[in-house]
């Protein structure tokens, strides 16, 4: 499903990013992505998402070489994975199911399947009752939920979460945890960067450790492992 | 592309531009400007060609005025002079009578204007052929030794400075329109940016979720197209109206004449119409293309 082998990048100051990552992940997998601040966790999901290119190595998602993708093919790379950030990013002068309808609309998904799709994702991740109402109004765990149903509402391959519960307490981190989890079992793999100490080692999930650069661990339901 | 998204774009590409009425503001009168000039330099040239045009009609051919007082005589003497000249093929006699029949012909349904002169002032003249128009000057000076001529009319050297002026004029009108339809596109462009940075986070967003680089473009392009159209129609209505308003000040003040020489109003809007267009739009979609590139890495 996604696949490195012997990725490295060298950004062109001379900041040496990854170093020889090799791992792969199934489909269907739920992974935690962990290590410390400039770990290279960011870059990481950059290369997947094709922002940046590696400087050696070969990159798969699904059954394509994304290093050899060209820049016109990117859009329809990243409408397989869907994205969730710790800021949520929704856009404020738009509902919640605005903001989640838009990420069908620039796809130039049909009205008749946005009608249907929206409310159906939006139940999933229990904000049927919110459809109407704007960003401001809503908590930050709902926001994030907004932000995950935008994610997924286009059925991707690949549900990437760049530190999901970081701006949310713990109760609500849970919360957040759960949807993702459930989205997890729907079939969709599941790549979650975090430096959430609790909720890796009680998820048991995968844990794919980074530090400076490289792969110092990558153990099958594994613990967060640092003490940071 | 689907009609809705077509739909959504323009809709994004107005919301910008309301989002920003002051520098749309000043874009849309940028390309105004420019175009208002334009449209000055096209009445101008178009005119004078369209005089340039007429006259050259009667370029092959010079008319001598005859003086008033002679006779019959002298008139057929003043003929047999002109034949004797290299390079004169044929001569034709035109009586003031006939002149005056002639020129209320031409003046069609004013010719009834005319008929209220009381005597008529019109000369007595002959048309002079000539077997190559290179010879005209030649020509000319032999005419001038002949006594009884009152006045010689040559068009070519009138024609030629016309055509110099037209010339001048487009020449100094283009480089001018240059340099306006290049600030214009400067504004547009910084609209546009403007326009870019009020949706960065959208436009972030819609990166992520995988909107084509052409998604993301097209408001933008449409909105200076919409820019640079809203110009061209205000351009518009200014030469038309313009033109209108001299067009018939001038009629009024110097007679039907002058106004015959002159390119009707609706044949004047044929030509400026199709070229605003594609100028405002072209300008405005230059001007979004130019920041587009400058500031939206896709």
């Amino acid at each position: 499903m996604i696949e490195m082998i012997n990725v490295s990048k060298a950004y062109p100051k001379g900041v040496q990013a990854l170093t020889n990552i090799n791992f792969k992940i199934e489909k269907g997998d739920f992974v935690f992505l962990v290590g410390p601040s400039g770990a290279g966790k960011s870059t990481f999901l950059k290369l997947l998402l094709k922002e940046e290119d590696p400087t050696t190595g070969t990159i798969y998602v699904g059954d394509k070489d994304v290093t050899k993708l060209s820049n016109r093919k990117i859009p329809y790379l990243r409408r397989t994975i869907g994205v969730v950030f710790q800021d949520f990013r929704l856009l404020p002068n738009k509902t919640v199911f605005e903001n989640v309808a838009f990420a069908m609309e620039i796809i130039e998904a049909s009205s008749k399947e946005i009608r249907r799709q929206v409310p159906m994702i939006l139940g999933m991740v229990g904000l049927s009752d919110r459809a109407s109402q704007y960003p401001h109004q809503l908590s930050g765990g709902e926001r994030q939920r907004v932000s995950i149903a935008r994610a997924i509402v286009n059925n991707p391959a690949v549900l990437i979460a760049d530190e999901p519960t970081g701006n949310l307490d713990p109760d609500t981190a849970w919360e957040i945890m759960k949807v993702l989890r459930q989205i997890n079992r729907r079939g969709t793999t599941v790549l979650m960067a975090t430096h959430a100490k609790d909720i890796v080692d009680i998820m048991q999930q995968r844990v794919i450790a980074l530090e400076k650069g490289r792969v110092v661990r990558d153990q099958q339901r594994g613990a967060y492992g640092y003490e940071d | 592309m689907k009609i809705r998204t077509v739909n959504y774009m323009l809709r994004q590409g107005i919301t910008g531009l309301w989002r920003n009425k002051n520098m749309s503001l000043a874009s849309i009168g940028s390309v105004a400007a420019a175009l208002v000039i334009l449209g000055l330099v096209i009445i101008l040239v178009l005119n004078i060609n369209n005089v340039a045009d007429l006259a050259q009609m009667q370029f092959d051919t010079i008319q001598v005025y005859l003086k008033e007082d002679i006779s019959q005589g002298q008139i057929a003497e003043i003929g047999d002079s002109i034949l004797r000249i290299n390079d004169v093929s044929n001569i034709e006699f035109e009586s003031k009578e006939q002149a005056l029949l002639n020129m209320k012909e031409r003046w069609g349904d004013k010719g009834y204007l005319l008929d209220t002169l009381e005597e008529n002032p019109l000369p007595n003249s002959y048309i002079i052929y000539l077997n190559s128009l290179d010879r005209a000057d030649f020509v000319v000076v032999e005419l001038s030794k002949i006594d009884g001529i009152d006045e010689i009319k040559y068009y070519k050297e009138i024609i030629d400075n016309m055509l110099r002026i037209a010339s001048f004029i487009r020449t100094i009108g283009l480089a001018l329109i240059m340099i306006l339809v290049l600030i214009a596109m400067f504004i547009i462009s910084n609209t546009i940016k403007l326009a870019l940075n009020a949706r960065k986070q959208e436009i972030n967003i819609m990166k992520y979720v995988g909107a084509t680089n052409w998604f993301i473009r097209w408001p933008f392009i449409l909105e200076g197209v919409v820019l640079g159209l809203l110009g061209a129609v205000i351009a518009l209505a200014i030469t038309y109206y313009g033109y209108s308003y001299a067009y018939n000040a001038i009629a009024r003040k110097f007679t039907v004449v002058f106004s015959a020489y002159l390119m009707p109003v609706s044949e004047m809007m044929n030509t400026t119409v199709v070229m605003f267009a594609v100028l405002g739009s072209g300008v405005g979609a230059i001007g979004s293309i130019v920041s587009l590139r400058k500031h939206l890495k896709v």
